[in-house]
């Protein structure tokens, strides 16, 4: 087909017009193009000047480094170790997979650590996340050579938490560890410190208890910043505060001492100064190393400490509540002296038992003590003896010399759960239980059995108090940042001189007269003596059958019915400063297996270092010896040494 | 019609037609590339990552344009309904075999690179419009049933292109296919007509929302809520929109400088050097930088439409304004959108986004362009540089 002349002058006219008109209407929308630029650009450049400031200036938290712990002489018991970590932001890596197992390559990698990381990964691609903590200078250099071939990851150099002595200090200080969802719902005003990553905080004791003081305040650095988070450079910094110093009033060599002296047993020691209230130690054992809940514990770790049936994880000092047995004799016998229902040379008779309201209460003697004075009330622990005392005396004021002991008072001291215990009266009785109060459960108190529980911690300052005769609180803390804590003195005790006496000579005699339960831990130190009462206390009921057919041996007994065994104790006598309580759990014999100990506390404490053999009674000096030199001590923070020959 | 109704004779043959190249749009065309090249060297921020490659597919794009230019217009004008039926065919074939990408089929792997059928639609249509209103005599162009057949050859990719679904690609095909129509000279009354439809339809799709027969899809929607009010969700999806307008008004007269920009750089741009990359531009060459490049596209759009006038032959005329008219729906669209004038669409700005298909099928066009200039029916002496 020949196109026509008409044709193609019709359709080219027609298409040079409307091209005419479409140029005209791309060139008007062009002008509109350009107004819209120049409205953006000029007339609102301002404006958007200042939303793309704020856009891309950040400010970013420095950590600050988290306060030391000292113990009173200034051995550092929680510090602050660089670590060295590597992390990555998925988004920077083009292969997650490649660049993971390039790293393999070249480090070891802990598997649990890095599926954990991988997770976390996929749900914050631009945020860094730690890859692998805890890493040796040696695999850091590695990765640092390398990093150019590894996009996305960085190696880091941070803080943590150490504790160099590990197991002693694990219920003292406790320890810190990765802020959880709940520690921020917790705060009331949360620190935005918490939201940074790596951010360790307390979690228990001290750590916890001195979060305020310990933390210390950001810093913050001004960066500019994309939108993926990332860091591009630093426009400057304003330098934080470092967390405020802590000394303790813990003695580290003493309490490293006996958390040896302890051993695997499950048991609780507390140290105090009766002149001011220090706690020179406080152990709990059997313990844990704090240093594996810092960068957090492994599951099998942790559930063989949670399983054990000597309860590592619990705060035996102000958590373990037991019944204080015969060391609550001296608190029955004051309330008696300050009721005026003793006094002198008043003497009751012990024939094996009592006898009230149609039942027998035994005396642990069964052929009974027969004529019992004060002194000899405690230095043979006579039980009769405390039960015609306190159906005199009465329980409501039995009860209130307890409380002036320090007995059912939660102390305010730095550690987690400080349990108040329990002091009963009749009041209790009938608000807790519904009950009335009956005579038979004055004569179970009255021996420290029945409703009774005490902490270890409480028993230390009962003792203190009475050998002080002031009205002394523990104290944990000496010093925050330079600043010292008041004394734990309140005043003098509201007893009379000649009540507190009676109790102090009974004590005495419990350890350095003939027939006195505790004479096997009796020592002679350069002059200095103790006095101290020792405590069995039941945990199951002893029936009447049995009591006829012979009480069972604790040492046919399982481990968990045994009786508990305590210590409590002063030295030295005549011019007390330090108050020691010891409580074995099932231990059996409180003069048997607690008293050792506390003896041997005790006698670090007054010499400031391993006790000398010499100051032992020759009978003991071979066991003495034998035990001692077989502790495993930390030669860094126990002084002195034990002198084989005499 | 054949190769004999134009003046063969007076048309360079061999080397002379290079010669006869619109070298004028080829310095155009370059200038802008390397505007292109420049901002992707910025925004990545000082690296090659992606400049380099880019200069590598306009070198590419470069050789085809004159590969194309070399061939006879009339060739283009015969092979034209085949090339829009394999077209056809291929996004008929994403559809089926197409590997997902990004939500979305709309390629098909090759191998060496990734086909973007819709891509090369939107020349293959041009294409094909000119070739129908070069086969139809003048004085039928206005006729109903002479109006029906190109509308349909619109709506079929569109339909195909929307069904991906890729909304800134239809919206390109159904406007540059409207425009080729109205250059050919259909009656005024038509245009008027499909857009009084069109506004009916937009209203029918708005009305659709939340019910069982909804037109689009819910990203669609929300993109359209956030067009018309950005600060609404502007960590959302109101993001793009309010980041991008931060960026070019944050630049000012003359902007930030090179490699000053904050904002893109720093990654508040999402696809920074695709189809938001005009913000980079703005946002470090300012308004001056702005302006240079429209203005160098508006130059490229009147080399066109000159060339065009020149032409005196239908198929290359309305090719060539065709292409020109697509070209400058791609840059207005994408400039409306980053400067929040149109909804986010996802159209690059040609010749400088990121990108291999859609820069490789531009070249393709400006070489089809170059050929209609060549191969021109010249009046006698015209075009000779060197009378014989």
């Amino acid at each position: 087909m020949k196109r026509n002349i008409q044709d193609q002058a019709l359709s080219s006219r027609r298409i040079t017009r409307r091209a005419l008109v479409m140029g005209g209407m791309q060139l008007g929308f062009g002008a509109l193009l350009l107004g819209r630029m120049r409205h953006l650009q000029v007339d609102q450049a301002d404006e958007f000047l200042l939303l793309a400031e704020e856009n891309r200036i950040k400010v970013r938290l420095i950590a600050p480094a988290r306060g030391l712990v000292y113990d009173r002489n200034g051995v550092v018991l929680a510090g602050n170790e660089q670590i060295y970590r590597v992390s990555m932001i998925r988004e920077d890596a083009d292969d997650v997979d490649a660049v993971i197992a390039h790293l393999r390559g070249l480090v070891k990698l802990d598997e649990e650590t890095l599926q954990r990381a991988l997770r976390e990964m996929d749900r914050r691609p631009h945020q860094s996340v730690t890859l692998a903590d805890r890493l040796s200078w040696e695999d850091l250099s590695v990765i640092a050579v390398n990093v150019p071939a590894l996009p996305g990851i960085t190696p880091e150099v941070g803080l943590s938490r150490v504790y160099p002595l590990g197991h002693d200090y694990a219920h003292v200080i406790g320890y810190v560890g990765r802020v959880s969802e709940r520690d921020i719902a917790e705060a009331e005003d949360p620190d935005p410190l918490l939201q940074t990553p790596q951010f360790q905080i307390g979690k228990i004791g001290a750590e916890k208890q001195l979060e305020g003081a310990l933390r210390g305040k950001a810093g913050a650095r001004r960066v500019e910043q994309n939108a993926a988070g990332r860091i591009m450079r630093e426009l400057g910094r304003t330098e934080g505060r470092s967390g405020q110093d802590v000394q303790l009033t813990i003695d580290a060599g003493l309490q490293n001492f006996i958390q040896a002296r302890l051993g695997q047993e499950s048991a609780a020691a507390v140290v105090m100064d009766v002149r001011n209230g220090d706690v020179l130690a406080a152990v709990s054992a059997p313990s844990y190393d704090p240093n594996l809940f810092v960068s957090g514990i492994s599951v099998p770790d942790y559930a063989g400490l949670r399983d054990n049936d000597h309860r590592p994880l619990h705060n035996k000092i102000v958590q373990g509540l037991y019944p204080p047995g015969s060391t609550f004799k001296m608190v029955t016998l004051m309330a008696g002296l300050e009721a005026g229902e003793i006094g002198g040379g008043d003497r009751f008779y012990c024939g094996g038992y009592t006898k009230v309201a149609n039942r027998r209460f035994h005396c642990w003697k069964r052929g009974g003590h027969g004529w019992v004075d004060i002194a000899k009330s405690l230095r043979e622990s006579c039980d009769v003896f405390y039960y015609e005392l306190a159906q005199r005396t009465g329980i409501d004021r039995i009860a209130a010399m307890a409380r002036k002991l320090g007995l059912g008072t939660a102390f305010d001291l730095e550690m987690t759960s400080v349990s108040e215990g329990l002091v009963p009266d009749r009041a209790w009785k009938r608000e807790r239980r519904g009950e009335e109060w009956v005579i038979g459960d004055s004569l179970n108190a009255s021996i420290g059995q029945g409703f009774v529980l005490a902490s270890p911690l409480q028993l230390a300052v009962m003792t203190g108090r009475i050998a002080s005769g002031l009205e002394v609180n523990p104290r944990l803390v000496r010093s925050v940042d330079g600043v010292a804590r008041p004394s734990g003195v309140q005043g003098p005790l509201d007893i009379p001189r000649s009540h507190l006496d009676g109790a102090r000579n009974g004590m005495y005699q419990v350890i350095n007269a003939v027939g006195g339960t505790g004479s096997r831990s009796k020592f002679d130190m350069a002059g200095m003596k103790w006095a101290g009462k020792s405590g069995t206390s039941q945990v199951r009921n002893i029936t009447a059958a049995e009591r006829a057919r012979g009480v069972v041996r604790n040492e046919d007994l399982p481990w968990g019915r045994r009786d508990h065994a305590l210590f409590v104790g002063y030295a030295p006598y005549d011019a007390p400063k330090y108050s020691v309580a010891v409580v074995v759990e099932h231990g059996g014999g409180g003069s048997s297996v607690a008293g050792p100990i506390a003896r041997d506390a005790i006698m670090y404490a007054l010499n400031g270092g391993l006790p000398p053999l010499g100051a032992y009674p020759a009978a003991e000096r071979e066991k003495a010896d034998e035990v001692l030199s077989s502790l495993r001590l930390n030669p860094t923070v126990v002084r002195g040494r034990v002198k084989s020959e005499v | 019609m054949s190769y004999l109704e134009y003046n063969v004779a007076r048309v360079p043959a061999g080397p002379g037609k290079l010669l006869a190249l619109n070298w004028g749009l080829v310095l155009l065309i370059t200038a802008v590339a390397c505007i292109g090249f420049m901002v992707l060297y910025s925004v990545a921020g000082g690296n090659w990552r992606w400049a380099e490659p880019q200069m590598q597919r306009f070198v590419l794009g470069l050789g085809l344009m004159f590969a194309v230019a070399m061939v006879p217009i009339w060739f283009w004008r015969n092979v034209s309904p085949a090339i829009y039926g394999v077209t056809l065919l291929l996004l008929v074939a994403v559809e089926l075999i197409g590997a997902t990408g990004g939500g979305a089929q709309r390629w098909i792997e090759l191998g060496f690179m990734r086909l973007q059928p819709s891509e090369l639609m939107k020349v293959a249509l041009v294409l094909m419009l000119a070739a129908y209103y070069d086969w139809l005599p003048a004085n039928r162009v206005s006729r109903p049933q002479w109006v029906i057949v190109p509308i349909l050859l619109i709506l079929l990719p569109t339909a195909l292109v929307l069904k991906q679904p890729d909304l800134g690609t239809a919206i390109l095909l159904l406007a540059g296919g409207g425009a080729v129509m109205f250059l050919a000279g259909v009656h005024w009354a038509y245009f008027a007509t499909v857009i009084g439809a069109a506004v009916g339809l937009v209203t029918l799709v708005i009305k659709s929302r939340g019910t069982a027969w909804q037109l689009i899809k819910d990203y669609q929607f929300r993109r359209i809520d956030t067009f018309l009010d950005p600060d609404s969700d502007p960590l959302g999806a109101g993001y793009h929109i309010t980041q991008s307008k931060i960026a070019l008004g944050s630049g000012g007269w003359t902007g930030k400088g090179f490699m000053q920009g904050t904002q893109a750089r720093l990654n508040f741009l999402p696809e920074k050097h695709t189809d938001f990359i005009f913000t980079t531009l703005a946002e470090e060459f300012g308004l001056i930088g702005g302006m240079s490049l429209l203005a160098l596209y508006l130059l490229i759009i009147a080399f066109c439409v000159v060339s065009a006038l020149r032409m005196k032959d239908r198929f290359a005329s309305l090719v060539t304004l065709g292409i020109a008219v697509a070209f400058f729906l791609f840059f207005a669209v994408n400039m409306s959108m980053v400067m929040g004038m149109a909804p986010v669409v996802g159209v690059p700005l040609p010749l400088v986004s990121y990108g291999g298909s859609a820069m490789l099928v531009l070249m393709l066009a400006f070489g089809i362009v170059q050929s209609a200039h060549v191969h021109r029916p010249r009046a006698q002496g015209e075009g000779q540089l060197f009378r014989r």
